[in-house]
Parts: structure tokens; C-alpha cells; sequence
């Protein structure tokens, strides 16, 4: 059986802490695991090219093959030109839409069966906490489950989703690992950063609040009459997707025509104008050019 | 709100959850409106109204509560509705059959508006032939309304001693409680607790409650961090049907707080001032204030975020995940809130990997406790108090459980600070430890009585 882990995280030492522990428990109990590392290149200078050194030094130490997917070679675009284009709001929409749909084309390309990342409970509490702010309720039911995915696409797990993010710093730092921790530098303007303000004054209020979060979310119940999203697959690239198009492709479109705003916020209209566009190309353009007009004015 | 969820049948008693705050002033104010005009659309029902004094759990004098309690009562009686005036202290008083949830109506599934309020009329018939004819229901509400008016002679019984123990034993018993999250979940099941009293005692068959939508918001977010997500829906929804032969209904949870103070303003709706658990406390004193402050600064930001809130509140149900093991468990419930329990501990559950790390590191408490009162002796001289809490504890629900914890392991605290006589610690643990031991003896006898009754019941069907 192969398992991949990501370097999924900003912050770097949950996974440098995850495939620590996997790597110690494959060869103390015998899992029979093949152990890959997979990291992914945002392009955000300053930022990545530093845990990537981290990565590389880590690799080092652990002697586990390490794959690097960058955005660049994937999408064509870094992260650093797209804040370019974009300004400082709504980075992280693409970057996290990116880097999802990158773990899972590099785990694919590396032909790994499941994918680990290191999701502590403080992400899962806040992520929690933000589907419920956004009313995503299809999110919200799955977030807080350990394994995800299943048909389509590779199933991942958050080994480490019980453990506190104080926990796996210290656990780093009494192992002596190397890992890299910075902000992302375009992190600050997200409204994750709300969020996570809010989480770490809950913690200080009442430690166990971390854990009771995930333990509502585990909980949570959604009505039976709730239409949720059905998942399909993207028509153009054929990644799972709830819409006819995944989100990925949309930004992309956006970015690729100079208009990056297009595909934040509602969408519905401009899946279809790229849907209808997908044939007769050259025809409908002025006329797309028009409508997309319309909604970045709104 | 209350034409769409039609639950409310002509004529029935409906208890109303008066706080003097501007939410449920405006309630008040509407259900008067409702019942005055000659409108389509009047309300058929006869309205009650409740008044809670907590003013002992603020540390308020006797005569600042007794001026709120004028002011109130100068409210309550213009607006011509029986009043009860009730204050936290009697909560005490209460029989334990407030903790069983009851359904003295079987047939209460009825399909359709029409069948249900001709079952209605008839039990409610049914009911006075067996009363008789002696107490009729101007008789009735003379009773009502005389108890609402013999407030002061109770607060009087309350100043002199000769009612002593509840109102130290309550201002104890919040004194134990360390944090402010925990003192306001005791604050709001024990006000729970005597309000369902009150409505049963008096034949009140449902209870409305000014629950705003800013409010409603708060309260999910307050709850999701509280570990109470299995119960959002019923903790927030419009109708809580938890307790059975009580309905909570929610009718002002459409409105948000802006529109509502507005309302006040632009009618002239009288609104009191009390001073709660959390006023002049900091953002950060409690998870609820802390919640709040977030979603009005978010608000402030981000226009949608309230109704997005409520709206994915409106998305939960309340019966619970299904259970993937088929052991069909008999639905226990939860001694303080009544919900269904959700600790069943489950395969990589966060309650699992609580419950592992709990017992790899089990707190010290006797350890804790010599350490730091080393030159004092007898510090050890009382055996540990975990043994209380664990017989409590299995028959909480998670978010009940948090709060009761805190509620025990202060007495370890209390103990090892020592600030005050080592007598008067050992009063404040004794005081909470009988009253959560009083209340699981009563109620246990009782559940494992209802219990029983419904398994019969169940096997007579």
C-alpha cells in the first residue's frame, strides 16, 4: 500500500511532525506502508522557496523520496503573479483551490493510494468554525470526519486531527526536527485570520474548546429535506466537482483572461457562459466579454 | 412566524419568557397587538407572562432587586395578562420531576392543523369536567395573578432568615463555579428548569421566548464552541419539543436586534435594564461574550454574516446522526438540558481521544492539594471529590459534562488556594456536592422509573 503525504500546510510543522510519527510507526509495528513526500511549489518568493529548503533537509533525515508539484508547471501561474493580478483580497481562494486539486495530480502521478495531510484539531475547529460563518452545510457535515473522499477521488486522512496544534510545536521542538514556520506573507488579509483570532481566544478562555468544536462537528446533523451539492466531475479537466465546471478551471478562466474576480462570488452564471463557450468558441466571445462585465460591476 | 408553524391551538394557555430586555418587550408588545386588534389574522390564545429575578447570582442587593421587581410589575400590570414573579432562589424548591420529560398526550402526532385542535378542545374539555365545575378559569387566574402579586412578601421571607439556606446555597453555588461560560450554561438550565415549573404548575402548555435572530446566532456559534452541536437545532429552533408536554417556541427569531430596538423606539415599548452575569465584564470573560462581540465586529465588516449564521442554523435537524452500530441504545437523555445524549463513544471520536488522554494523564488532585497547603494540616484530610463527579457525569451529555466539570474541579482549587477557613471550603464543596447528589438521587429514582414506565408502556403496545 502506498500513502503520500503533503506538505500541505503554510505553517510547516504539522507535516514535518506527520512523517516523523508515520515513518516511526511504519518501522516500529510493521504497516507495510510505502511512504512518499509530496510538497507543493505555490511560487510565493520569500515564503515557499525557504520550507522547501526545510523540506529538503528534512528528506535528508527521514530518507523518504520527496516529489515537488509547482503551480507554475500544473496551472501556468504562480502565486506571486496571481496577487499580482488580484491584489491583496481573495489569494487564499486560489491558492487553496490550487493546491487541493495539486496534492491530488501529484498523488496520482506518483501512483499513491491515500493521501495523508497534517491537519491538526485547531484546523479542524477552524475549519469548522468557517463553513458554519459561510453556511457551506455539505462542508460542514464532512469536515470534521478523519477519512474523506471515497469514489473519484484519492482518500485522505488527518492522522494527527486529535492532536492540538501546541502540541505537535512542542513535540517538534523536543525532537529536535527541523521545520519552517512562517506566516504566508498574503495570509494576513484572508478571512481565515478572523477566524483564527477567535480560536485562539476561545482556547485561552477554556482549553478544551478545540476539542469540543470538533467533537459539535463530529455531532452535527443536517436535516434529511437539505438539497446538498451532488458531486460530479469537471467537464473540462475531470477532476470531482460539484458543478459542471470545478472551481479550479473557473479561476483559472478568469486569470487567463485578465479578469481574476470573475469566479469569486457567485458563479452560476459564468459556468454557464464558459460551458456554452466551450463549442462554438470564437463566436460567443464579445457577447461572454458583455455578460462578464456585468457581474464585476456587481 | 406563528401563522407559518401553526402549533399554537385556540385558547391554550401560552407562558411568556419576560426578561424586561428589548427583545422580549417587543414580544410582549406584539402578542398584546395580536390579541387587541380586529384583524384576519388575531391571536386566539391566552397569554401568561414569567419574570425571572437572578439578581442574587449577580450579587445584587435585596433593594436593588426589589426596584426592578417595582419596575417590572408596573410593566407587567399595564399590560392586563397574569404574571408570575419568580426568583432563581426557588429553583431550589423544585421537585425532581422537573428533569423527566413528559407526554401526557400520546396522540399528539396529528396530521393535519384541524385534527390536532379538535383533539385539543377535547382533552382541554376532558380535563375541566375532571377538575369540575368548583374551579373555573376566571378562578384560576385570580390564583395566577395573586401569586404574581405576593412577590414581596416571598422576598421579604427571603431578607429575614427564616428562608436563609437558598440564597446563600445559590450565590454559593455560583460562587463554586470558576468561569463565566460555565456560570451562564448553569444560569440558563436552572432558569430553564424553573420556568417549565412554573408553566406545568400553572397549566401552561407552551412557552415563548424572546430569542432574537442576532441572538439566535450567537447562541448557535456560543453552542458549536460549546460542544453542543448535536443539539443546535433544538437549542435554537423555532419549536423545542425536548420536554415533551412543553413546547419553547422562538417567535421572534426572524427579527434581528437592529429592526427590534427599532420597533421599541418607533412604538414607545418600555424596556427595562437588569444588570446580568456579563455586564461590565470583559470581551473576554466568557465564551458567549466573546462569540458576540466576533459576530457584531464581523457584521460590521461582512453585512450577511448574522442571517448566513441563522440560516445554516436552519439547515440542522435535531434527531441525531445515525448510529452506524446497530445496538439499538434506549434514547437516555441528559439530566441538566434534556437532550438526547450524544456520548456514545465512537470509533476516532473526538469524546474517544478525550477519554484516552484523560486516563494516560489523570489530573492529581490530592497532589495538587498537599503541595500547596504543605505547612497546613488536615489538607488531606478529605478524601478526593472525582468519585462524585463520575457517578454524575454518565448521565450528562458532552456540553452539560464540560459544565459540571468546572463546577467540581474548582472545589480542588477552592481547596488548594485556601484563602478562605478551611470550614467554609468545606461548606462551599459540600453545598454543590449535595445539590448535584441530591438532584442525581432524585432524578436517577425517577429515571430509572420513566424508564421503566415507557418500556412497558412499549411492550404493552
Amino acid at each position: 500500500m502506498n500513502a503520500i503525504m503533503g506538505t500541505i500546510k503554510e505553517k510547516g510543522q504539522d507535516s514535518t511532525v506527520l512523517a516523523h510519527v508515520l515513518r516511526l510507526l511504519n518501522e516500529r509495528h510493521g504497516y507495510g506502508l510505502r511512504l512518499l513526500l509530496l510538497s507543493v511549489d505555490e511560487g510565493i518568493a520569500g515564503y515557499r522557496d525557504d520550507s522547501l529548503a526545510a523540506v529538503r533537509r528534512s528528506r535528508g533525515r527521514l530518507g523518504l523520496p520527496l516529489h515537488v508539484v509547482s503551480y507554475q508547471e500544473l496551472y501556468g501561474w504562480s502565486m506571486d503573479r496571481i496577487v499580482r493580478h488580484t491584489g491583496s483580497r481573495n489569494n487564499c481562494t486560489f491558492c487553496g483551490v490550487f493546491r487541493r486539486q495539486a496534492l491530488d495530480r501529484g498523488a496520482v502521478l506518483l501512483g499513491a493510494d491515500k493521501i495523508a495531510t497534517g491537519h491538526n484539531a485547531d484546523d479542524v475547529a477552524e475549519t469548522i468554525l468557517m463553513n458554519f460563518l459561510r453556511g457551506d452545510v455539505g462542508r460542514l457535515q464532512r469536515c470534521a470526519e478523519i477519512l474523506t473522499g471515497g469514489e473519484g477521488a484519492l482518500p485522505r486522512c488527518k492522522p494527527l486531527k486529535h492532536a492540538y496544534e501546541k502540541e505537535i510545536v512542542l513535540y517538534a521542538y523536543f525532537q529536535g526536527l527541523d521545520y519552517f514556520s512562517t506566516e504566508c506573507v498574503y495570509a494576513p488579509n484572508a478571512y481565515r485570520g478572523h477566524v483564527r483570532a477567535l480560536l485562539k481566544d476561545l482556547e485561552a478562555i477554556r482549553p478544551s474548546s478545540v476539542a469540543d468544536l470538533v467533537h459539535s462537528g463530529e455531532r452535527l446533523a443536517v436535516r434529511k429535506d437539505v438539497r446538498l451539492p451532488v458531486q460530479g466531475t469537471c467537464r473540462r479537466c475531470g477532476y470531482f466537482s460539484s458543478q459542471p465546471l470545478c472551481k479550479a478551471c473557473v479561476l483559472l478562466e478568469g486569470l487567463n483572461r485578465g479578469l481574476p474576480k470573475l469566479a469569486i462570488g457567485k458563479t452560476n452564471r459564468l459556468q454557464k457562459a464558459l460551458l456554452e463557450g466551450e463549442k462554438p468558441r470564437a463566436d460567443l466571445e464579445t457577447e461572454e466579454n458583455s455578460r462578464v462585465g456585468r457581474t464585476i460591476d456587481f | 412566524m406563528l401563522g407559518k408553524n401553526r402549533c399554537i391551538y385556540p385558547g391554550e394557555k401560552v407562558l411568556l419568557a419576560f426578561s424586561g430586555g428589548p427583545t422580549s418587550s417587543s414580544m410582549l408588545r406584539q402578542v398584546q397587538e395580536g390579541l387587541n386588534r380586529e384583524a384576519a389574522k388575531k391571536l386566539r390564545f391566552k397569554p401568561g407572562i414569567i419574570y425571572i429575578d437572578e439578581g442574587a447570582v449577580c450579587g445584587r442587593t435585596l433593594d436593588e432587586r426589589e426596584k426592578t421587581c417595582r419596575q417590572v410589575e408596573a410593566i407587567l400590570q399595564a399590560s392586563g395578562f397574569p404574571y408570575h414573579l419568580v426568583f432563581l432562589e426557588e429553583v431550589f424548591d423544585l421537585p425532581a420531576s422537573v428533569l423527566n420529560s413528559l407526554s401526557h398526550r400520546p396522540a399528539d402526532q396529528a396530521h393535519s392543523y384541524k385534527e390536532a385542535v379538535a383533539d385539543f378542545t377535547r382533552w382541554r374539555q376532558q380535563c375541566e369536567k375532571k377538575e369540575g365545575a368548583a374551579t373555573s378559569l376566571e378562578d384560576r387566574l385570580a390564583e395566577c395573578s395573586l401569586q404574581g402579586c405576593a412577590w414581596k412578601e416571598r422576598l421579604a421571607v427571603l431578607d429575614t432568615s427564616s428562608f436563609p439556606a437558598s440564597h446563600t446555597e445559590l450565590s454559593r453555588l455560583f460562587g463554586a463555579v470558576k468561569s463565566l461560560t460555565a456560570k451562564e450554561e448553569l444560569l440558563q438550565t436552572l432558569r430553564t428548569h424553573l420556568i417549565l415549573h412554573v408553566a406545568r404548575r400553572n397549566g401552561y402548555s407552551k412557552v415563548m421566548v424572546g430569542d432574537s435572530c442576532t441572538r439566535v446566532s450567537v447562541k448557535l456559534l456560543t453552542n458549536l464552541c460549546l460542544g453542543r452541536g448535536a443539539f443546535l437545532a433544538m437549542d435554537t429552533g423555532f419549536s423545542d419539543s425536548r420536554h415533551g408536554d412543553i413546547l419553547i417556541l422562538r417567535p421572534m427569531r426572524e427579527y434581528p436586534a437592529k429592526e427590534i430596538i427599532f420597533y421599541n423606539y418607533l412604538f414607545g415599548v418600555p424596556t427595562i435594564f437588569t444588570p446580568g452575569l456579563g455586564t461590565k465584564a470583559s470581551d473576554r470573560a466568557s465564551i458567549h461574550l466573546l462569540i458576540e462581540s466576533f459576530l457584531c465586529k464581523l457584521q460590521s465588516e461582512f453585512p450577511s454574516t448574522v442571517s448566513t449564521v441563522y440560516r445554516t442554523g436552519e439547515k440542522l435537524s435535531a434527531a441525531p446522526r445515525e448510529v452506524d452500530s446497530g445496538v439499538p441504545t434506549a434514547p437516555a437523555q441528559c439530566l441538566l438540558c434534556l437532550c438526547p445524549l450524544d456520548t456514545n463513544v465512537e470509533d476516532g471520536s473526538s469524546l474517544q481521544s478525550m477519554l484516552l488522554s484523560e486516563q494516560l494523564c489523570p489530573r492529581p488532585p490530592a497532589e495538587n492539594c498537599c503541595e500547596t497547603g504543605r505547612t497546613q494540616a488536615g489538607c488531606c484530610g478529605r478524601p478526593p471529590v472525582v468519585g462524585d463527579s463520575s457517578q454524575l457525569l454518565p448521565l450528562l451529555c458532552y456540553g452539560c459534562r464540560l459544565t459540571v466539570k468546572e463546577l467540581v474541579s474548582v472545589q480542588g482549587k477552592v481547596c488548594a488556594t485556601r484563602r478562605a477557613p478551611a470550614s467554609a471550603d468545606a461548606k462551599v464543596c459540600s453545598c454543590s456536592q449535595d445539590w448535584a447528589q441530591g438532584k442525581v438521587a432524585r432524578s436517577l429514582s425517577h429515571h430509572t422509573f420513566t424508564r421503566r414506565l415507557s418500556a412497558s408502556d412499549a411492550g404493552l403496545r
